[in-house]
């Protein structure tokens, strides 16, 4: 808003205090439309025609072989790699292909990455702490204080993620798993509309497992979570609906028992699987 | 260690940034063990006669001024290397930027008694058959203007190279080599005698500091307590930095930097801001040193100096700050002893402390402390139980 503009209209002074709309409109359709969307690497297309539609407050799940796109598929929500041809949108008014990386994260749309990073100097509290949406700029967060509201947003996420117990105790003592969450925790933080989680379950235990199963299906309903992972028993277990990547395209779609029944899908992906674990 | 440190900062954090350090336990002891210190060095000289076994006489409480300088200048290296993960081996040279805008202010004191009489010109420009004072050198008769110099140019020094060095992610090694350069050409620059210095002798014959005869023993004890104070401050003001939300940026930044800059912080500009903050640390601390030894010429800028600073650090133990002050006087110290007895052995004993503490206490005498107090804690533990 103009100098001018907020000076002339009185009643909307305090602008700042007004509860922050989200700008994703997702009235018309879902939060995230690809449409026929293809990159190539040096010729290759690693990408190819990919359709993608996922609903608002969605769990969906990702599955397909070493490279199948799933990666670069992230990478291309997230702004990092441009595609050659199509569309991406970001509910029905952002076209996320004109926007930049930074604006297309406060934009609401979190990303982990394969290996957690987190800062193990700090508490748990801090971690998530520094990862709240907040004024950035040096001196407001030089003067910056912990209100009881920055309190019980960091409560709640603590309560989320399950690691309210261990809240002041550094971050680098936690366990792979906790790691992760605490990962997943700061990305809550910002309060996302759309989460990308690219392989979480990588390298837990049975138990970090069920319970990274639990925090995912909870995430859902209030945000879109988007997961990419290669463990089928994981994906079971949290799948509502399943899209298989093949060669950068969109090879099948449906419930987890649609799609493992699917000839073409047994070919390529689970057969295989099935057969290693076999 | 600073994971400790952030624990303490959880129930304070409420507090205004620049009062929350005297909620510290640590501060708190810091602060009253250095005021004592002040204390005892000054009733000790002013109320003993000469003579008496505890009397401190004028030379050690300069000698303790200097030490207390040296203190400042390593927390001021501590804040960027402790905290924000930048290893500065041109440190020397914010500190004796300081200390030449000192001693040029304490220069144009000197007046017409200088050898040659001149009241404007300082000797060495007389002897250079120069007939005016060059235009930087305008100004430094008066004492504010002396005074904001000395923070002034060491952070306009920082600014600028911080600012070319950070904006294109120069950090870790890079780093420390090209301040290493900064320094190395500052020296050479300051040794010539046509950029109006001093050359190779630099500025030294003080007489006066705000009117205080600077030979005088009252001076001196007031130098040193005034670098006491100086010191409280200065760490005071980095303590409320480091457990400040920009502090706990900068621990953020130096672990893990890229993935501080994912989550929205402009992580060069709050290097740049530290930085800055901690070379105007460094120049106050030049600036105190000078009057206390009597010269600033160009061998504080030597690289070898900067590297020793960070040896002080490393000593007392990184990301404390007060064991940047432990290191600053332990190892200077040892150096006055060492120097008297065998000045050329020096650098080897320096080395070889190094070389000890870091096989024996990768963590500095600080991390020693915390050990011991937390064995302390443990050992008291199980009797508070049972009581
Ligand atoms: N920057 C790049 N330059 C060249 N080729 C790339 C680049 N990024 C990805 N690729 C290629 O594109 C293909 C798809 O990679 P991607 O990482 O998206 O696969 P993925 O489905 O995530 O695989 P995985 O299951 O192993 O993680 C791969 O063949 C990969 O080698
Ligand atoms: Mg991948």
């Amino acid at each position: 808003m103009s100098l001018l503009q907020s000076l002339t209209t009185r009643d909307r002074v305090f602008d700042f205090m007004a509860p922050q709309a989200s700008p994703v409109d997702v009235r018309h359709g879902p939060i995230l439309y690809m449409e026929d969307v293809s990159v190539s690497f040096d010729g290759f297309k690693a990408i190819n025609n990919l359709n993608l539609t996922i609903d608002d407050g969605e769990l969906r799940c990702i599955i397909g072989p070493n490279g199948a796109g799933k990666t670069t598929m992230m990478d291309i929500i997230t702004g990092k790699t441009r595609p050659n041809a199509g569309s991406v949108w970001f509910g029905s008014r952002h076209n996320l292909l004109q926007m930049n990386e930074p604006d297309i994260a406060s934009l609401g749309i979190g990303r982990k990455f394969q290996k957690p990073t987190v800062f193990e100097a700090l508490s748990v509290f801090e971690n998530l702490e520094l990862a709240m949406a907040a004024d950035k700029r040096i001196f407001p967060t030089l003067t910056a204080r912990i209100t009881d509201e920055i309190k019980d947003r960091i409560n709640e996420v603590l309560e989320t993620i399950g690691l309210a117990e261990l809240r002041y105790q550094p971050a680098g003592i936690l366990s792979h798993g906790q790691k992760q969450w605490l990962e997943i925790g700061m990305l809550l933080m910002q309060r996302p509309r759309l989460l990308l989680v690219d392989e979480p379950v990588a390298g837990m235990t049975e138990q970090e497992m069920e319970r990274t199963a639990e925090l995912l299906t909870g995430l859902a309903g209030k945000q879109s979570v988007v997961v990419v992972e290669h463990d089928m028993g994981f994906v079971r277990s949290i799948a509502r609906k399943v899209t298989v990547l093949h060669q950068g395209g969109v090879l099948a779609e449906g419930s987890m028992d649609q799609v493992s029944s699917d000839p073409k899908v047994v070919e390529v992906y689970l057969g295989a699987d099935d057969e290693e674990a076999a | 260690m600073s994971s400790t440190i952030s624990l303490m900062t959880q129930s304070s954090s409420r507090q205004f940034w620049l009062t929350r350090p005297f909620g510290e336990r640590a501060t708190q002891i810091f602060l009253g063990v250095l005021f004592a210190a002040l204390l005892l060095v000054t009733v000790l000289h002013l109320a003993l006669p000469q003579g008496h076994p505890l009397h401190v006489n004028a030379y050690t409480v300069n000698l303790f001024g200097k030490y207390l300088s040296y203190a400042l200048l390593a927390v001021a290296v501590d804040l960027v290397w402790g905290y924000l993960g930048i290893l500065s081996l041109g440190h020397g040279a914010f500190f004796a930027i300081g200390g030449y805008a000192m001693g040029m202010y304490l220069m144009r004191q000197i007046g017409d008694r200088g050898t040659y009489g001149d009241p404007v010109l300082p000797d060495f420009m007389v002897f250079l058959n120069w007939d005016s004072l060059p235009w930087y050198w305008l100004g430094f008769d008066m004492a504010w203007f002396a005074f904001a110099m000395v923070l002034l140019a060491p952070g306009l020094l920082a600014l600028v190279f911080g600012f070319l060095a950070f904006r294109s992610r120069v950090t870790g090694v890079y780093l420390s080599i090209i301040t290493q350069a900064l320094t190395f050409a500052l020296m050479l620059a300051f040794f010539r005698n046509e950029m109006g210095f001093g050359g190779n002798n630099g500025l030294t014959d003080f007489r006066e500091l705000l009117g205080y005869n600077l030979r005088s023993n009252d001076t001196r004890l007031g130098l040193f307590i005034a670098t006491g104070v100086a010191l409280a401050l200065g760490y005071i003001l980095c303590r409320a930095i480091v457990t400040s939300k920009l502090g706990r940026v900068c621990v953020a930044t130096r672990d893990a930097e890229a993935r501080t800059r994912f989550i929205g912080y402009r992580v060069e500009r709050f290097q740049l801001f530290v930085f800055v903050v901690s070379a105007m640390l460094a120049g106050l601390a030049g600036a105190l040193y000078v009057p206390q030894v009597g010269i600033i010429n160009p061998s504080e800028f030597s690289p070898i100096f900067s590297i020793e600073i960070v040896l002080w650090v490393a000593l007392g133990g990184r990301a404390t700050l007060y064991g940047a002050v432990i290191g600053a006087i332990l190892v200077n110290y040892a150096k006055t002893i060492f120097t008297g007895v065998m000045p050329d052995a020096w650098l080897f004993a320096l080395g070889a402390m190094f070389v000890l503490v870091t096989v024996l206490l990768p963590k500095g005498v600080a991390g020693l402390l915390l050990h011991l107090k937390r064995r302390k804690k443990s050992a008291t533990l199980p009797k508070e139980a049972t009581a």
